[in-house]
């Protein structure tokens, strides 16, 4: 018999190692319902940020690569002086093979089974074979110091059972 | 604000794990259902889930896909709920793991009050006055089936029509065609009955099959062992997904070499060639490109509705250099000359025609069919879709295609074949159809013919050629009964069933749809009737290399929602008993024979019973052998199935048939393969007079993250977000001179009717030329589709021109619908 957790159990459970957690924020979005927490992470600074020059950070650990860019333009989601700077999970929601950031088209791409993500518009997929948008990361901004930070992500990653490991 | 699904319930070890074939395309790849207490959780650890993955880390790539689309809470008839998980079966040999978008959404698509699907049909409706109300299957039968009954006592069984599916998956499969084809053959009798998706009760293939080649005569592994795929009006990766990625994918990478090397030893061999027909670029040949390199990738762009002199120039090409067998066309073919004769094109004339460079033509006749290195003929494996069968005159298309076949011999041979992509999977067992000629059934509903219409399990209001003149008049009649009925007060079932009968005699027509849903046909219906799907019943199909599987029932259907096939076992037993009340024996008898319990006794009833004594003449995909094949032992073989016609049940296993016609005996009454002439004829005149009156070819089909109709898609958001209205490609440079921006609302107009779409700008679109996605409940292509068929009543949906002009714009179209280039470009 394998070990089994009701649901009641788990969200005691992941509220217990939320509690333990160092730098915690409250998620703004629904994931609450979830009972994940997810850690605060430095990102960078916005002004250090060039348009359409991808960066590269892991969030919220490092075995879950991410994307962030800044596109010259707001857009959904978008935080910074600018409201231009987006971030993605890299792993294709499809079968987790890493996307690769299209600076032309300003798209997500993924070499395995051709889906094709839009950075500028929350990750829709353009055309593919995933079921969901590519995870965003949520980004905040701190006018103070510039600093941009994730905070929490919309959207499963692949290959988890929930974000949080 | 969007909501995270940001974690999923994992099986717990031991939950219930069924199979399931994916509802939708053709391809039917192979899935499990896992099911358990909703209470419950398996853990992350490796041992403590039944995937037996550990998520107590980050899975690598290509592990599994899993996604929150592939879960829900469901809730079965005894008011237990329970989680679900239907995820992609790596052992299935169909899909070997792959998922697409339209498959990994089928948990989503299961009913579940809160979920997407809470707009399903629970329980049958009747349309009373100005309102839907809920009602019992009693009183809807007594209704529908004493209509039947007074028409066919006083006018015979022609006034009862239908519009009934005819395949696999859901929506269809062995146990609902019988069903269905009982009840309207052999019970009812009527002729005038249509298929789901064209207006007559004809083939998508009659040509082939009078050739003596049924069309689905290959394996999916034939794809990874062919010198060359054709594409012919087909979009492979959009539409027939995971058969592109997991049997052609690896051919054109050059990962099938040792394969072919082991099967036909002493051959050339090497990676495969993709050629595609189709005047426009679909985003399945920038991906081969990608895959193969564009130095092995032909797209032969041909002027619309020029596919037959494009293969009768092939055709005499390849004559006039002897890359024929000439062996196998004396001993297994009749006809050659003739054809020759006949279908006689010059490649001067082929390229002046279809627009396509001589030295393009050559090439591709060159890959395709000229003996290889070592001396052996090419194994060139011609796959085709709607481009063609939906094209400009779909009989002598595969005339022209299968004549270059049969003469190259690529049938019958491992790596060939000649085989529609398919759309719906397959599950064809009915009685024979009940009449000696075609009827155009639309038109005879246009022309006030009919007293009652059912649309069973299909929208043809979306679907339909001249789509826009087939609701009018649909309208204006249903309304006639509509307006009876309101005043019906009071009625027993009887006396509406006379109101209604009365009003149809003044022109009216009852509308009844049987469907999952309320469709758009619900703006003409007077009765609606809950349907079940896969999951929700068991039932079998077959896919395009005719492989059989049991979908396995894991729920209960919603509400009071029934399986198609005991729909028409309620509806006959319904009239046999008004028949037996007056002691009318032959009635009663020919209402006879629909005492079944469970969608099994049907499918024993009809696919089984197919060419055994006493059974009667019986038309079905499993042939004579299909009473070796039992619900118990498709169980055993699991997402592999059989590939029908089964041939044994041996060692514990269905044995069954990989590729037909390896014998060289076809499917005529001599054996041999008949060559057919197919003369050039130019564009019909209907289709020519509004190429010459509009502006823009108005090409149509499917996009790759919606299926059909959008029937379950129009509930989410995913689908809905991406597609909130039919699209229309169109080149920039004409989208700019109608003052039309990506995203604006545009007209489409001619003089079958108008529709709207969302203008999708896309540099790959030919000037002039469009594609608008095809079935879609917001925005009708068939609106502007001609009322024009070929002999056999197939429609030319494809062949239309018309005029398009910006409507206006949506600034929240704009604002969340990425119009961005779909094609997939190398880094």
């Amino acid at each position: 018999m394998g070990f089994e957790l009701t649901r009641r159990e788990f969200l005691k459970a992941s509220g217990a190692a939320a509690a333990a957690g160092v730098a915690v924020v409250a998620p703004a979005t629904a994931e609450a319902a979830t009972g994940q927490s997810y850690p605060a992470k430095a990102v960078g600074k916005a002004k250090g940020m060039q348009v359409n020059s991808p960066q590269q950070f892991s969030y919220p650990d490092s075995a879950s690569p991410c994307t962030a860019v800044k596109l010259g333009k707001a857009v959904p989601g978008g935080v910074g002086p600018d409201g231009d700077i987006v971030a993605y999970s890299n792993l294709c929601t499809h079968m987790g093979c890493p996307v690769s950031y299209d600076a032309n088209a300003r798209t997500f791409k993924c070499p395995c089974h051709f889906s094709v993500f839009d950075a500028e518009l929350s990750g829709q997929m353009i055309c593919g074979q995933a079921t969901e948008n590519l995870p965003r990361i949520q980004l905040a901004w701190n006018e103070k110091d510039d600093s941009v930070t994730a905070v929490g992500v919309i959207g499963l990653i692949y290959g988890r059972a929930s974000n949080t490991l | 604000m969007a909501i995270a699904r940001d974690r999923i319930a994992l099986p717990p070890v031991g939950a219930q794990k069924t199979h399931m074939t994916c509802h939708f395309c053709i391809v039917g790849c192979g899935y499990h259902v896992y099911k358990w207490d909703v209470n419950r959780e398996g853990g992350k650890a490796p041992n403590q889930n039944a995937l037996g993955l550990d998520f107590r880390k980050q899975l690598p790539p290509l592990a599994i896909t899993l996604t929150p689309a592939m879960t829900n809470v469901i809730t079965d008839g005894d008011g237990r709920s329970y989680n679900v998980m239907i995820v992609p079966d790596k052992n299935c040999v169909v899909n070997q793991g792959l998922s697409s978008t339209r498959g990994g959404k089928m948990a989503s698509y299961m009913y579940s009050a809160e979920g997407m699907s809470r707009d399903r049909l629970l329980y049958p409706r009747v349309y009373l006055g100005d309102q839907w109300l809920d009602t019992s299957w009693d009183n809807a039968l007594a209704v529908y089936g004493g209509l039947v009954k007074k028409i066919l006592d006083n006018d015979g069984p022609n006034d009862v029509v239908f519009s009934c599916f005819d395949h696999g998956g859901a929506g269809g499969g062995f146990e609902n065609t019988w069903g269905t084809g009982k009840l309207m053959f052999s019970a009812i009798q009527t002729p005038l009955v249509r298929i789901h998706n064209r207006p007559a009760y004809n083939s998508e293939c009659h040509a082939t099959r009078e050739m003596g080649i049924g069309e689905l005569n290959n394996s999916y592994e034939d794809a990874e062992l062919a010198d060359v795929i054709w594409s012919i009006g087909g979009n492979p990766y959009e539409t027939q997904t995971n058969y592109f990625l997991a049997h052609w994918v690896p051919n054109l990478q050059g990962g099938t070499v040792d394969k072919k090397k082991q099967r036909f030893p002493g051959e050339t061999v090497g990676a495969g060639k993709a050629i595609f027909v189709d005047p426009r670029r679909t985003v399945s040949v920038d991906i081969a490109e990608q895959i193969a390199g564009k130095d092995n990738v032909l797209h032969l762009d041909i002027q619309p509705g020029t596919d037959i002199a494009l293969f009768n120039g092939l055709f005499t090409h390849v004559v006039e250099q002897g890359w024929i067998d000439r062996d196998f066309i004396s001993q297994h073919t009749d006809g050659f000359d003739a054809a020759v004769a006949a279908n006689r094109m010059s490649l001067q004339e082929c390229s002046q025609i279809t627009g396509v460079s001589v030295d393009k033509l050559r090439k591709a006749a060159e890959w395709a069919y000229k003996p290889k290195a070592s001396g052996h003929r090419p194994r060139s494996c011609h796959t085709y879709e709607k481009g063609i069968i939906w094209g400009n005159d779909n009989y002598l298309i595969q005339s022209a295609l299968v004549d270059l076949v049969i003469a190259t011999h690529n049938v019958g041979r491992r790596g060939t074949g000649v085989v529609r992509m398919g759309g719906h999977q397959e599950g064809y067992t009915r009685p024979p159809y009940p009449g000696d000629s075609k009827i155009y059934v639309d038109q005879e509903l246009i022309n006030g013919k009919g007293k009652m219409m059912t649309w069973w399990a299909c929208n043809n209001f979306q679907t339909s050629n001249n789509a826009q003149r087939l609701r009018e008049v649909v309208l204006e009649r249903s309304q006639i009964v509509k307006s009876a009925i309101s005043k019906a007060r009071g009625a027993s079932a009887q006396e509406l069933v006379d109101v209604i009968y009365e009003a149809c005699n003044n022109g009216g027509l009852f509308v009844a749809s049987i469907d999952l849903y309320p469709t758009k046909l619900t703006e003409a219906a007077h009765m609606l009737l809950a349907a079940a799907h896969p999951g929700e019943m068991n039932l079998t199909s077959m896919n395009g290399e005719r492989r059989m599987r049991l979908s396995e029932k894991f729920m209960d259907p919603p509400g009071e929602a029934k399986p198609d096939c005991l729909i028409a076992a309620m509806i006959a037993n319904t009239i046999k008993a008004m028949y037996q009340k007056e002691g009318n024996a032959e009635m009663v008898k020919r209402f006879s024979g629909f005492d079944w319990k469970t969608e099994e006794d049907a499918f024993n009833d009809g696919f089984r019973r197919a060419g055994q004594p006493g059974a009667g003449p019986i038309d079905s995909q499993g042939g004579g052998t299909g009473h070796i094949v039992t619900y118990d032992r498709l169980r055993t073989m699991g997402n592999n199935g059989v590939q029908l016609p089964a041939q044994d049940w041996k060692g514990g296993k269905l044995v069954g048939t990989e590729m037909l016609y390896t014998d060289g005996k076809f499917d005529t009454a001599n054996g041999r393969a008949q060559f057919k002439p197919s003369p050039w004829p130019g564009l019909p005149k209907t289709v020519a007079e509004q190429k010459a009156k509009y502006k823009f070819w108005i090409n149509n089909g499917r996009v790759n993250e919606v299926w059909q109709t959008g029937y379950h898609d129009k509930y989410n958001a995913f689908v809905k977000g991406r597609w909130p209205m039919a699209f229309l490609e169109m080149n920039p440079d004409d989208a700019k001179s109608l003052g039309v921006g990506a995203g604006d609302v545009v007209e489409v107009f001619n003089d079958f009717g108008s529709t709207y779409a969302m203008a999708y700008p896309d540099g790959t679109a030919k000037p002039g030329q469009t594609f608008m996605l095809f079935g879609y409940f917001n925005g009708v292509a068939g609106d502007v589709t001609t009322d024009w068929t070929d002999r056999n009543i197939v429609p030319y949906y494809k062949g239309t021109w018309a005029d398009v002009r910006r409507v206006g714009t949506l600034e929240e179209f704009k604002r969340t619908v990425s119009l961005k280039n779909r094609h997939f470009k190398g880094a």
